[in-house]
């Protein structure tokens, strides 16, 4: 998919059922996102059905050259979803892997290619979701408190949620959002990239660190886990080396945001 | 100095970009002026309608082009040739550098003076001529000063780019002799035009690229600022004109979009102070302009990539920068990291074609596929499609039909595709996955605390107790 570019798309009227693909990091490492995004999407009176077989996306196979492989994964969740309803994914990134990139993984197998495609039409990130097809308007209860919003490449130019996200924000009467510099630029994670060039990835996600710390935003929020504990990660690796005594930088998932903010409990 | 044409930018990237990220003077340099170039390129388009419009316009004319490639390159011989220039065509970066000696010798050329041109830089243009003695002089200001430093440009606009005020102020006190140091820019220019101007009436042969090459004219569109792309290919008695197969347009109106997109792109400008159009030698009553025209057409492996689909895209560029510009690595670790004479996105995906994949890939693989360069690519380059494809090829078994390019599979070990094999297979098996992220999340204690490049620079990650799937068992009545 090229970025920024006709992401317009025809949105579906509320659905009574959704699926959720909570990601696998997110069924690993922050299962109270997903529980969140649940939560969220019950209470707009959605029945949420999370298929149990599911995994990973098959993203971090297909960025680092290893088409097969990802083929073999990406191939399992397409199976996954057959009743035509919504699918919803609380990342942007593996959202746009399933909307945009699943077609071209399959793009020599007719059969696939007509499930992907298919499929593509029913992914939803989950803000996105959220504004333009639940119409989510929860007052906020919380007490005022400033954010910065990060929304990761991949939700911004392939799914353009970050509109999304800051219009849920925005919609937080006591929410201020505050504007870090270069808010558009990528925080280093990259998927193996990390791993790959560390030294470049870790001069990058300084700069974010240090961008987010400048604009005196209270927590960071963002939709996708994946540049959060890099975020976060790096965040902390900091104050440790600083000898800091509390964190200088915290954050979550834009999803337990929400929910804490409207009157969920916390659980 | 030139690159040496075997040169594997492959080996030492890693090296290379540690020590460009770690040099916080350099870092600066490049922040600041990545900062700048792209605000001058946002006030240039505060339209997005018009800019998605504009985009689609050149991206359009591009693929024209292209899909009408072998025709309009007959077409434009023809009709230079009709107006007095003579044609060359070169298969690769010798065979280039051999035609412009031969015109060189044959006209008994002793001095060269160079206009701006990226394809030059390429061929290892001034190496081969130096080599064969005959003086190579670049006159656009950024290339003078490099050349006077013995550097390879660090970018493909503003090749001094890597450099301070003060830097070049330093350099030119060491290198002209009786220059006195000052930081005053337009002092600095002065005192660089004032050793051009000189050379320029010495010069026997002026060399150019060309932005466009028009079939339907047979003219040769040259976008510059300084005026001495005018002065190069008008004062010597001969010009020699470089580039790619690819920069040619069938009409005349399919210049000024990409012109557009061009100036705005990479310098944030409406237009440039120079459009030069060079359309024959000088005319029998004519005062001025060149006796002998001469365009050289280059391949240089561009052939490889107009052979394959989604590759081919890759010759739509129009060498603009403005995804180096973007790319949050490019601005961590400067265009000399890269190794390669186009640094960046673009050095990412057309070097392969140029150098071979085997001494190229890690490129592809230095980038986050953030898009920032796609989306801002005035001609819609998918520049992230294409590094995905070309990890793919970098990674495919040798014969397979994955591996099409020269130099495909050279990045392929046993060892990581076994990794990614288990890790297709754990993710495809829910039965494996299960118990796997089950062991993950009950043995979190004893998770590493060491995990690799991770928490070099990060705190661990360490599984939750229990997964999103146990949460949603246990909540069920
Ligand atoms: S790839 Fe696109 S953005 Fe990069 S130099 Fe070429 S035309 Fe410009």
């Amino acid at each position: 998919m090229e970025p920024g570019h006709g992401l317009a798309r025809n949105y579906p009227a509320k659905p009574k059922n959704i699926y959720l693909f909570a990601t696998c990091l997110v069924d690993q490492f922050a299962p109270g996102a997903g529980m969140d995004t649940i939560r969220l999407l019950e209470r707009e009176g959605i029945a949420v059905h999370f298929p149990e077989e599911q995994t990973c996306c098959g993203q971090p196979a297909h960025t680092s050259g290893y088409p097969d492989e990802a083929r073999a994964v990406a191939r399992r969740q397409l199976g996954l979803f057959p009743e035509p309803w919504p699918v919803v994914v609380p990342s942007g990134s593996c959202a746009a892997m399933m909307r945009h990139e699943y077609p071209k993984l399959f793009a020599d197998d007719p059969a696939l290619l007509a499930q992907a495609l298919e499929l593509s039409e029913r992914v939803f990130e989950l803000t996105e979701f959220l504004v333009h097809v639940a119409g989510f308007r929860q007052a906020d209860l919380g007490p005022a408190c400033t954010v910065a919003l990060h929304t990761s490449c991949h939700a911004r130019r392939e799914m353009g949620s970050h509109e999304t996200s800051a219009a849920l924000l925005a919609g937080l009467g006591r929410v201020t959002v505050v504007q870090q510099a270069r808010v558009e630029e990528c925080c280093g994670f990259g998927g193996t990239f990390a791993m790959r060039h560390p030294d470049i990835s870790e001069a990058i996600v300084s700069d974010k660190v240090a961008s987010l710390r400048e604009s005196g935003a209270e927590r960071v929020v963002s939709a996708d886990c994946g540049c959060l504990f890099n975020i976060l990660g790096r965040a902390a690796k900091l104050d440790e080396i600083a000898v800091s005594p509390a964190p200088t930088l915290v954050g979550e998932h834009i999803a337990s945001f929400l929910w804490r903010r409207t009157g969920g409990a916390e659980q | 100095m030139n690159q040496p044409m075997h040169f594997h930018p492959a080996d030492g990237f890693a090296a290379r970009s540690r020590a460009a990220v770690n040099d916080a003077g350099q870092r600066k340099n490049f922040r600041g002026a990545m900062d700048f170039l792209q605000a001058k390129r946002r006030a240039q388009f505060p339209d997005a309608d018009e800019l998605a419009g504009l985009r689609e316009l050149g991206a359009t004319i591009r693929r024209y082009s292209l899909a009408h490639l072998p025709r309009l390159l007959e077409q434009l011989e023809a009709k230079l040739t009709a107006n007095g220039v003579q044609v060359h065509w070169a298969e690769n970066a010798d065979e280039a550098n051999a035609i412009a000696l031969g015109i060189a010798r044959r006209v008994e050329a002793r001095r060269i003076v160079k206009g701006k041109s990226m394809v030059s830089e390429e061929i290892g243009f001034n190496h081969a001529m130096a080599a064969a003695g005959i003086e190579a002089l670049e006159s656009d200001m950024g290339e003078y000063i490099v050349q006077l430093d013995g550097e390879a440009p660090s970018h493909i606009i503003m090749p001094e780019i890597n450099k301070t005020r003060q830097q070049i102020a330093e350099l030119f006190v060491d290198k002209i002799p009786g220059v006195t140091y000052t930081e005053d820019v337009d002092a600095l220019i002065l005192i660089g035009r004032e050793q051009l101007r000189r050379k320029f009436a010495e010069a026997d042969i002026g060399l150019s690229g060309v932005n466009f090459a028009v079939a339907e004219t047979g003219t040769l569109c040259l976008v510059e600022n300084e005026g001495n792309g005018r002065m190069c290919t008008t004062l010597p008695r001969v010009h020699i004109a470089v580039t790619g197969i690819e920069k040619v347009v069938e009409k005349l109106e399919h210049v000024p979009p990409l012109f557009s997109l061009l100036t705005r792109s990479a310098t944030g400008q409406a237009v440039t102070t120079y459009l030069n159009l060079i359309s024959g030698p000088r005319k029998p009553g004519e005062k001025d302009g060149p006796e002998e025209v001469h365009l050289i057409l280059i391949d240089n492996g561009r052939s490889q990539a107009y052979g394959d689909e989604l590759l081919r895209a890759t010759l739509q560029c129009i060498r603009c920068g403005a995804c180096m510009n973007h790319c949050p690595v490019y601005a961590r670790i400067g265009g000399h990291a890269y190794g390669t004479t186009y640094p960046g996105p673009i050095g990412a995906i057309v070097s392969p074609h140029m150098l071979g994949l085997d001494a190229t890939y890690p490129l592809a693989f230095a980038s986050t596929l953030c898009g920032a360069c796609g989306e801002v690519c005035p001609v819609r380059i998918p520049i992230s499609d294409i590094l995905v494809r070309l990890r793919n090829e970098a990674q495919a078994r040798p014969g397979s039909s994955d591996a099409s390019l020269r130099g495909s599979g050279a990045a392929r070990t046993k060892l990581v595709s076994a990794i990614w094999r288990g890790w297709s297979l754990i993710y495809s098996r829910l039965g494996l996955y299960r118990l796997t992220s089950w062991f993950m999340s009950r043995g979190r204690a004893l998770s590493p605390i060491e995990q690799g490049a991770w928490t070099r620079s990060r705190t661990p990650l360490i599984p939750a107790p229990k997964r999103l799937r146990d949460l949603i068992r246990e909540r069920k009545p």
